[in-house]
């Protein structure tokens, strides 16, 4: 994996918009609503789904009675999976880990088993959302329920099936071994010398199951009354559906074109082809109308794709004094019901990151992944890479404890040194750029690490109440998805290539189209900012196009930090072969040799004089076409296709500081700061916007978030009463700066950051918590970490914090509690 | 998620609500500011075929004296209490629980008869209510009577307010001079409560004369602490003294289990939430 070739950039005196806080021109109308919501959009003649849900996790579709929905008022028809055959067509898993991976098949409505809770077995079509809402309720489905396979451990021994006719829950085992890929060496012998003469760090932890719980619940709205049947859905991957929609249904692709209009968040959340969107096309196929189906917040917590889920069994050995000598992995992934658009790649894609910024000299990663009877689990922000991060630096505190050493002392002694970049890892991968030492200087002055320490010592030896934790986070990741060459070698169904064309407009103006799919990241105004350097127009002047398959035809849509460092380098590659196209015309109308003739902040200028033209009178030249040379085609338009060479590999030092009440076991953040190098950095603003984001995500793992199920498999945390998502009350105002090394994968010097906040901070917080209360004769408490499992961890009522969560909801909006219909109490304003 | 249909009434009176009541019997639900009742509808957990909207009574908003009591309004919002002079002076209990109560958008919404009425063990005003000895004025076809806070709860989700009848009016003795706090215990600020402690306390020369205590959600009604109450009477207002009564605090409860924590854990919660409670409120 190489750099990319330098190329000639623009001087530095253009950079105008580069580095500058533009304030994000995409932000009145998404935050007004003033905008294209999937679920703004009303077409004439336009009928209404409603879905009928399973409300068992396991069960036989014995018989489904849809005649009192069908004589409903307004109702036009209701269908079921039996009604619409093949044409409803198959969700698909883009990402068979291995040859040998059991993959059920996954029927957006099956006719004979419901395989989780909130499966869709019939479908309602009506004239008005209400009365599809009302109609669903009269749908009579008789089930006969089957056991359920709900615990991961369970599932994964094969105790209850999730597929009965699969014969075993296990889909798929993954496996890396350095000794075998010969970039390291054995690590069992490692673990068995470190067994004899050192440290043998072992532990188990647990991903708990996570909810993206994007802001815009999904929506679909589906046309098929023109030449192409056109799909405005909220997704993150309109081209990645298309493609799908086409393979699955018989439609030629270009047949299809799907439209992700403004997109409400996603987090990975809506990098999916789900089983809604299928059944929404073929009914608009079938009935030949325009049909809309957009989900209630309830069905969005119970049906969309869920993330983590994860055990994870842990191995590290090292020399007594710290330096690590082997870590071996073991995981166990629930996949959930099926297997997902990228599924068992998520843990997959972990497996190069668990060995993180240490060198590590035998590494070997073990991946079981998991069918069970709940909702099936994907990318979530970080996809993979959190869990990974997760485990190493919980495993670097452990470690630095059996030492007795700081924790950052354990990491310096064994991470890269900015000496040794390029440096290859014992997974394989290329890191290209990064300074641990520096960030981590920088964030220890920042946060006052010493007087801290020595305010954590005080209270320890005072015997507080309240003590004090601080957790360490070095995290790196790989991010930017993908080498087209690597998720080949992975066996991943598709490209990781992005597109990007630049349509220089008459007037002056650009039209930018790109192959990414932005959906609250902010793309319009970053990448805007990068083609107003790069073609020296004004920032105003341009104009980004997404996320249309018609507009931007060819794409790979948005998730794995990849828009702005493979989607921005295409779009560099395209605005640079503007420049060339318009140097001839240049030299033509300004009569002097090509070779003569210089570019910078927007002029074509001739070499030794003070001639020249701007980009603007170029391309009004270019379309006018009266004066142009012999051989010259009337147009500066240009695209290019990038694949990237390498990942890039942003990182920082987080450091957090955490109250613990150890009456209460609540626990309450102190300090959070972060020096990360993201590289160069486009647009300051939204990278500190994207970083606050992803460490209140990140925290709410360590801290509130955990879907829940019962014991026959429904999801108890269905609602955001039980789904604890913080506010801005809930955290503290966070210390963000960066320490950047320009990456040398691609033009920019860029680095991802959509994910970075979220990978790092979930361990900085639970090893603050930890750490608070490691002298009371603890080393774990499992995330979230509740109060409840740190008082329990304190006190040691059951052991160690790792108890299971309560199955049962609050009760507030439960029909068990007598609210029915009854006048007895003014029912009202509780809160 | 929309509701299923339903008819919608506005009486302006007390006697348009109650004759609305009277014609349309179980098929018809109380509104009084929605905050719990929107989302059970919208939910579909709840079908009322009639929807009575409390809202246009004017004569159910608004805090007045009357003699040694404040008397409120059933209609009153969360956000008028909170602000509202009187009760500041005469029973700061109320407005340190209405403060902590859910998040701005609901307090201007929803109601304290609306919260009361609903009932939720875990709401923030049952406990309040029953440490200042509120009494419930209670409208119906025969007529009015008032119910005191102890009989007023009686069950999850259920009251005195026997069919066809109102919550009107919430009578609260003055508490003039009296500390108060309430302590509540959540893991995000928007939550209900996992366990919360309402205390007034009157401190004579360092010495609690008088306390009250109530309790949120550790049990199917908010619940009064008598005997934490008792046992701090005539204690003073030191931290040994107050942990020793706070460790009855959960003499007669019966907590809950869910996704928030253990019926243990409540119960270790509500006694050291009672005691820091009650110091708060004595000013220790």
């Amino acid at each position: 994996m190489t750099a990319v070739e330098d190329r000639p950039d623009t001087d530095a005196s253009s950079a105008k918009e580069i580095g500058r806080d533009r304030r994000r021109k995409e932000d009145q109308r998404l935050i007004t609503g003033r905008t294209r919501w999937t679920d703004n959009i009303a077409l004439p003649g336009m009928l209404h789904l409603a879905m009928v849900r399973s409300p068992f996790a396991h069960a036989k579709i014995v018989s489904i009675d849809t005649e009192a929905a069908k004589a409903a008022d307004n109702v036009v028809t209701v269908l079921t999976g039996a009604d619409l055959g093949e044409a409803q067509g198959v969700c698909i898993n883009a990402w068979a880990i291995t040859t040998e991976q059991v993959t059920p098949t996954h029927v957006p409505m099956p006719t004979d088993r419901v395989a989780f809770a909130g499966e869709t077995v019939a479908v309602v079509v009506a004239r008005t959302m209400a009365a599809a809402r009302d109609a669903a309720e009269l749908v009579d489905v008789e089930y006969d329920e089957l056991p359920a396979a709900l615990d991961l451990k369970k599932s994964a021994a094969d105790e209850v099936l999730a597929h009965p006719d699969l014969g075993t829950n296990k889909s798929a085992f993954w496996k890396f071994d350095s000794e075998e890929a010969g970039t390291g060496g054995n690590v069992d012998q490692a673990i068995e010398k470190a067994r004899g003469d050192g440290i043998v760090i072992e532990r188990e932890y647990r991903q708990q199951r996570l909810i993206p719980a994007f802001m815009e619940p999904r929506s679909t709205v589906v046309d098929p009354t023109g030449e192409q049947i056109t799909m405005w859905s909220a997704t993150q991957i309109p081209h990645i559906l298309r493609f799908a929609l086409a393979a699955t249904t018989g439609v030629p692709e270009s047949k299809i074109r799907v439209i992700a209009p403004d997109v409400g968040g996603g987090f990975g959340g809506k990098l999916q082809q789900t089983p809604e969107e299928m059944i929404t096309f073929a009914v608009a196929r079938r009935l030949g109308k325009p049909v809309k189906y957009t989900e209630t917040r309830s069905e969005s917590l119970m049906t969309a794709h869920h993330g983590r889920d994860q055990w994870q069994k842990l191995t590290l050995s090292a020399e007594k004094d710290g330096t690590v000598t082997g870590l071996k992995v073991e995981l166990t992934a629930d996949l959930g019901a099926y297997v997902s658009l990228v599924g068992g790649g998520v843990p997959v894609l972990g497996a190069f990151m668990f060995n993180a910024i240490y060198k590590f000299p035998a590494y070997q990663f073990n991946c079981q992944t998991v069918l069970t009877n709940k909702t099936w689990t994907d990318a979530y922000r970080g996809a993979g890479r959190p869990e990974a991060t997760y485990a190493i630096e919980r495993l670097m505190d452990e470690l630095a404890a059996e030492v007795g050493v700081d924790p950052l002392v354990v990491r310096e002694k064994n991470w890269i040194t900015h000496e040794e970049f390029p440096f290859t890892t014992v997974a394989g991968l290329e890191y290209d750029t990064g300074n641990y030492e520096a960030a981590t200087e920088k964030a220890k002055a920042s946060f006052g690490y010493d007087e801290l320490r020595a305010e954590q010592q005080r209270r320890r030896e005072a015997g507080d109440r309240v003590q004090l934790g601080i957790g360490v986070s070095t995290f790196t990741e790989m991010c930017g998805l993908a080498p087209s060459r690597v998720l080949g070698s992975l066996n991943y169904g598709a490209g990781g290539w992005e597109y990007a064309s630049v349509r220089m407009l008459a007037t002056g103006k650009v039209e930018i189209t790109t192959g990414t799919s932005a959906h609250g990241q902010g793309h319009e105004t970053a990448f805007s900012q990068i083609v107003a350097d790069r073609l020296g127009v004004a920032f105003e002047d341009v104009e980004i196009l997404h996320g249309d398959t018609q507009i931007s035809h060819r794409g790979l849509d948005t998730y794995g930090s990849r828009s702005l460092v493979v989607g921005g380098e295409a779009l560099v590659r395209a605005a640079d072969k503007v420049i060339e196209k318009a140097k001839p015309i240049a030299a033509h109308l300004l009569e002097a040799s090509v070779d003569d003739i210089e570019f910078s902040a927007g002029r074509f200028g001739v070499r030794g004089t003070d001639q020249g033209l701007a980009m603007a009178e170029i391309a009004m030249a270019a379309f006018a076409a009266h004066n142009l040379p012999d051989g010259v085609e009337p147009s500066l338009d240009s695209d290019a296709t990038y694949d990237p060479v390498n990942f890039n590999y942003p990182h920082g030092t987080h450091l957090c500081a955490m109250e613990v009440d150890t009456e209460t076991g609540g626990v309450l953040m102190r300090k959070y700061t972060c020096v990360d190098d993201i590289g160069t950095v486009i647009n300051p603003m939204i990278v500190e916007g994207q970083v606050h984001g992803g460490l209140a995500q990140g925290i709410a793992q360590a801290l509130w978030e955990e879907a829940v199920y019962d014991d026959s498999g429904t999801l108890v945390s269905g609602s955001f009463v039980d789904y604890l998502l913080p506010t801005s009350a809930d955290t503290i105002s966070f210390d963000v700066q960066h320490n950047s090394t320009a990456s040398t994968t691609n033009t920019l010097g860029t680095k991802g950051v959509g994910e970075a906040g979220t990978i790092a901070s979930t361990p900085a917080v639970v090893n603050a918590v930890v750490d608070a209360v490691r002298h009371l004769g603890i080393n774990d408490i499992q995330m979230p970490c509740t109060p409840e499992r740190v008082w329990r961890a304190i006190h040691d009522v059951r052991g160690s914090g790792t108890t299971d969560t309560e199955g049962a909801a609050m009760p507030h909006f439960d029909e068990s509690t007598g609210m029915q219909g009854t006048t007895d109490r003014t029912d009202g304003a509780n809160q | 998620m929309i509701p299923t249909q339903f008819e919608y009434l506005a009486p302006t009176s007390v006697d348009e609500a109650l004759a609305a009541l009277a014609e349309h019997g179980d098929e018809a639900k109380v509104i009084a500011g929605g905050q719990s009742l929107l989302p059970v509808l919208r939910m579909r957990l709840n079908a009322p075929e009639v929807v009575i909207d409390l809202g246009g009574i004017e004569a159910l908003r608004g805090v007045r004296e009357d003699g040694d009591a404040l008397v409120i309004g059933a209609m009153t919002t969360h956000h008028a209490v909170l602000h509202d002079a009187l009760v500041g002076e005469h029973a700061a209990l109320l407005v340190k629980a209405e403060h902590q109560l859910a998040d701005a958008q609901i307090r201007h919404r929803g109601t304290i008869g609306g919260a009361l009425a609903h009932a939720d063990p875990a709401g923030d005003l049952g406990a309040p209510a029953l440490a200042l000895g509120a009494e419930f004025v209670i409208a119906g076809p025969g007529g009015t009577r008032t119910v005191p806070a102890d009989e007023f709860f009686v069950d999850l989700f259920e009251t005195a307010i026997a069919e066809g009848e109102l919550l009107t009016e919430i009578r609260v003795p003055k508490h003039t001079g009296w500390g108060a706090h309430y302590e509540k215990f959540v893991r995000v600020a928007h939550q209900w409560p996992i366990v919360a402690v309402a205390a007034a306390v009157r401190v004579e020369g360092g010495t609690i004369a008088e306390a009250r205590v109530g309790l949120t959600n550790m049990g199917s009604t908010p619940l009064r602490a008598r005997s934490v109450e008792e046992a701090l009477v005539g204690q003073p207002a030191t931290e040994d003294a107050v942990a020793s009564a706070a460790a009855r605090a959960a003499e007669g409860t019966n907590p809950p289990s869910d996704l928030n924590g253990a019926a243990d854990y409540r119960t270790h919660l509500a006694q050291v939430l009672t005691r820091r409670a009650v110091l708060a409120a004595a000013g220790a």
